[in-house]
């Protein structure tokens, strides 16, 4: 009877092993052929949240007119780690949407592959949104969108736009003496500093990152940030922090600088275009004009940041990928439904002179950003955002700018390899 | 084979009803005596072992594909091994062990060893592959277009049957008009008078002696056409896309005879240096894509020797332990004291009052550490707003880990009442109003009675909590982010736990570096290994005191 019992047990578990046979053996295969008979090969694109609902029907209409499956998959946190890692496992997607400063970390982990662009379709592009993308002299990615920081101010509070940063404290402080508001600026900091929103004061005051290579890419080996020129530069921007005229102040963060400028707390507002979606819902009678530099001193330039689409270097299809990245995407109409969905100016000039029209903002965004810099994409570029911002935020409190920076610049020549 | 508790399968007899037959091994009949539970027992194992089966088939398919035939192996004994346990009817004691066994090898002893092996390699941004993958990558974003050279329309087509055929390259160029085929054996020109070409996209649309593929056919087989490359005098042309080619050619050659790559442009040589996984030219130039090697103790050795880790490390230490055993102390003895003021049988409404207190703990701790992050900011906060103060809470160092326990102990303090509400239900009543009738006073009666009982049932929990305040990275992390920062040293906070600064170490700057983490890890581990081992010894003989 026990070997009865033992017998039952053993074919009923054998049975159930392989009915879960059957499904993992035979669902796989059919799946795939019925895939590559009906439809032909698969696409799969990452992409952030908004930028996937913006993406879904036009990838669909690729899809159908070329008889193939196009997935759009949302990752909403850590796109590009989760892309790294995912690519390295050999489970990545084909094309990625991101911005252009990941190229770098994506090129040295093998994650992306040029892109050939003939020459009569990059002319097609804003320039600067070209060189974002290039990298080690070679295209890696297709731009759709350009962003940059501009200032914006609400000019009710604030008619005029100001020449220099002088201009703004004076007003700023001005309308702080009328309790018309209690911020002269709102431009972000927080405890840990923000290296993306000073960036253009740190210019003006005549400070860099890196220095630039013979062949118009930046260089990690000459790194400004340490240099005597930074050192004056944020002793300029320290006279603006709390210990100084109080423009630049820790508490105003990434979290409250918008809400605050839309709460009518502050007259101006360093931000990019994310930002101007919030003026409008609070009904802010607003207007943009580029940062400010200090008086005499030179422009002020922000980052100019650029938003692609990348080939995935161990993606399954890669001759869609590069089909739908070259011919599909850098269509007019695709930059436009991508500027709906979240208006950054798009880097087709074609696609930008459509949408320039009807929004003017747009208009004075790329203006504000056209002397700007943009934001390296080397490597050595994810060794400044934490120090150089720890900095920022430590000469905002009131440090010793030359201590400060100093120390700053050998912890990134530290991280440089 | 008497013990009472070991039966044939955990679920087919309840152990109360044990026929008291002692030195009688149990036969297969007295199982059958509990019919019905024999039943379901079968049906358990049955389902149970049948998982097991599916599991292990699902897992089987990706080893075979892969190649991993020692992992293959793994998987076979394995079950192997599960099924003869659990069919057969001996081996009583290792039913009760194996499961939990294996999921403490899978989840706990395979992590540790998987991060002390990490902890020996380069393993991080730059250096995640192989060497080959290295090579592929950095000839693949080495190939350029040929200066001049023509941009040609394409068409995929084949000889053969569409899904398996050999492909070929067919090209026009949209100048000259000229067509061509091609394929691994290189590129001839084709009579215009047997193709097709399309006015409107310059592509050849028909050609004699070719099926020409559809993008959705051709797109089923994208990996043969990437793999394609068609040689020419000056170069290869590639395709781009389904629908574009184009003559490129690869600047850098990886040379197996030298080990080296080679830049044909520039000439100049970058030599592979397995001791750091990179390729390194003479003037000391790496090439961006590097590969994984073992280095060895150099993590090991740049924790303890690198100044700016092993500096601040003591100091991050101290405060690492101030942290949590500020977080589990305090929030202890609040919850205790609410407990023990809610257990007073003078006491009206204390089910409101608990309804009251469990609310922070009803809230994801994730939120509200955001909240209370905000809630100290020095000009829009609530906290400096609400009391009239200007204090920078996050600005200054002690001001930031006050702060920082404060938040602890909001979060904190409604789980330690819960526990020393129910730990104290526990105690009966009797005790302390013996120590009165003894003439003690209250607290005489709590520091004498109450306390050591509470702290039995209590201590586990204490040491539980200290544990994970110990790496408390949300608490930290959403808050100060570990600072503020000394001006001279933007990598270590006031703030910061060990964690939050390995955190920092190993993806704060440069891109991810997780060796480096790792060897941090392993040190920390040690340290909270140690600390538990220490407290549970001490907790050991508390409790045989008490009991």
């Amino acid at each position: 009877m026990r070997i009865r019992t033992a017998g039952v047990v053993a074919v009923l578990g054998l049975a159930l092993a392989a009915s879960g046979c059957g499904d993992s053996g035979s669902d796989k295969p059919a799946a795939e052929q019925s895939a590559s008979k009906a439809t032909g090969g698969k696409l799969v694109i990452w992409a952030d949240d908004k930028r996937t609902a913006a993406l879904k029907p036009f990838a669909e209409e690729f899809g159908k007119e070329n008889g193939v499956t196009v997935e759009v998959q949302a990752v909403s946190k850590d796109l590009q780690t989760n892309f790294v890692t995912a690519s390295q496992q050999g489970s990545g997607p084909d094309v990625v949407v991101g911005a252009h400063d990941w190229i770098g970390n994506l090129v040295q982990n093998g994650a992306i592959d040029p892109v050939q662009l003939p020459a009569e379709q990059k002319t097609g592009f804003n320039e600067t949104a070209i060189k974002a993308v290039t990298f080690n002299g070679q295209l890696y990615g297709v731009p759709y969108a350009t962003e940059n920081v501009a200032l914006i101010r609400n000019t009710e509070l604030a008619p005029e736009a100001p020449k220099t940063i002088e201009d703004l404290v004076a007003t700023g402080k001005k309308l702080k003496a009328q309790k018309k508001a209690t911020e002269i600026l709102c431009l972000q900091s927080g405890q840990n500093g923000d290296a993306y929103h000073i960036y253009p004061l740190y210019t003006s005051a005549g400070g860099y990152l890196f220095g630039t290579a013979a062949n118009g890419d930046y260089d990690p080996k000459d790194l400004g940030v340490g240099k005597p020129e930074s050192i004056a530069a944020f002793q300029k921007i320290g006279k603006l922090g709390e210990k100084g005229d109080g423009a630049l102040k820790r508490s105003i963060t990434p979290e409250n600088a918008i809400s605050t400028f839309t709460g009518k707390k502050c007259a101006f507002l360093v931000s990019g275009p994310w930002a101007v979606a919030d003026a409008k819902k609070a009904n802010i009678k607003y207007d943009i004009s580029p940062v400010p530099g200090f008086a005499g001193a030179k422009e002020a330039q922000p980052f100019v940041g650029v938003q692609a689409f990348y080939v995935a270097a161990k993606g399954k299809n890669k001759a869609l990928a590069q089909e739908f990245v070259t011919n599909y995407v850098t269509k007019p109409e695709l930059a436009v439904a991508l500027y709906k969905a979240e208006p950054r100016p798009p880097a087709l000039t074609a696609a930008f002179d459509q949408v320039k029209g009807e929004d003017a903002d747009l208009a004075k965004f790329s203006e504000a950003g056209k002397n700007g810099q943009v934001l390296p994409a080397i490597p050595a570029m994810a060794a400044i955002w934490d120090p150089f911002g720890k900095a920022e935020a430590a000469v905002i409190g009131g440090a010793d700018p030359a201590k400060t920076i100093t120390a700053a610049g050998k912890t990134i020549q530290g991280q440089i390899k | 084979m008497s013990e009472p508790l070991s039966g044939p399968g955990s679920a087919t007899r309840t152990p109360g009803r044990e026929p008291a037959r002692p030195g009688l091994p149990r036969s297969s009949r007295t199982a059958r005596n509990h019919a019905p539970i024999t039943a379901t027992g079968l049906l358990v194992k049955v389902v149970l072992l049948g998982l097991v089966a599916g599991i292990a088939l699902w897992a089987a398919f990706p080893l075979i594909e892969a190649g991993y035939w020692l992992g293959l192996g793994v998987l076979t004994v394995t079950t192997a091994g599960l099924f003869y346990l659990y069919l057969s009817r001996r081996h009583i004691p290792a039913k009760y062990l194996v499961p939990g066994t294996l999921f403490l090898i899978a989840f706990q002893i395979f992590p540790v060893l998987y991060t002390a092996s990490t902890a020996f390699t380069n393993f991080g941004d730059g250096h995640r592959g192989s060497k080959d993958d290295a090579v592929v990558a950095i000839q693949t974003s080495s190939v350029k277009q040929v200066p001049g050279s023509t941009e040609y329309a394409l068409t995929i087509a084949t000889t053969g049957d569409p899904a398996t055929g050999p492909l070929t390259f067919l090209l026009s160029d949209p100048k000259t008009k000229e067509v061509f085929a091609g394929d691994a054996g290189g590129l001839r020109q084709l009579d215009a008078s047997d193709v097709t070409v399309s006015s409107l996209s310059g592509k050849i649309t028909a050609a004699d002696g070719y099926t020409v593929l559809n993008i959705g056919q051709a797109s089923g087989r994208s990996d043969a056409i990437t793999a394609l490359i068609v040689p020419t005098d000056d170069g290869a042309i590639r395709s781009n896309g389904l629908t574009r080619a184009y003559e490129g050619k690869a600047a850098r050659a990886y040379d197996a005879g030298c080990d080296c790559v080679k830049d044909s442009e520039t000439g100049k040589t970058w030599t592979a240096d397995e001791k750091i996984g990179s390729f390194v030219a003479a003037d000391g130039e790496r090439l961006t894509q590097g590969w994984k090697v073992n280095v060895g103790l150099k993590n090991f050795g740049a924790v303890l020797t690198d100044p700016n880790i092993s500096k601040p490390f003591f100091g991050t230490l101290a405060w690492n332990f101030a942290f949590a055993i500020g977080s589990t102390g305090f929030t202890f003895l609040l919850g205790m004291a609410i407990a023990l003021a809610l257990h007073s049988p003078r006491m009206r409404g204390t089910n409101f009052y608990r309804v009251l207190l469990i609310l922070p703990y009803a809230m994801p701790s994730f939120a509200m550490l955001l909240v209370w992050r905000d809630m100290f900011n020095t000009d829009f906060g609530l906290l400096n707003n609400l009391f009239g103060l200007d204090v920078d809470w996050f600005g200054g160092a002690w001001s930031a880990r006050i702060a920082v326990l404060l938040v602890q102990l909001w979060l904190g303090y409604p789980y330690m009442f819960l526990v020393a509400t129910g730990a104290l239900q526990a105690i009966p009543r009797e005790l302390t109003e013996a120590t009165s009738v003894d003439g003690a006073s209250p607290w005489q009666s709590f520091k004498a009675v109450t306390l050591p009982l509470l702290l039995v049932a209590l201590s586990p929990l204490l040491i539980a909590s200290f544990a994970y305040n110990f790496n408390n990275v949300n608490a930290i992390l959403f808050t100060t982010e570990g600072g503020p920062f000394a001006p001279d040293n933007p990598r270590n906070g006031a703030t910061d736990l060990l964690i939050t600064y390995t955190y920092r170490l190993a993806f704060g700057a440069q891109g991810a570096e997780f060796g480096l983490a790792a060897t941090v890890s392993i040190f920390i581990f040690a340290i909270v290994a140690t600390v538990s081992a220490i407290s549970f010894r001490r907790t050991r003989k508390q409790e045989e005191v008490y009991s």
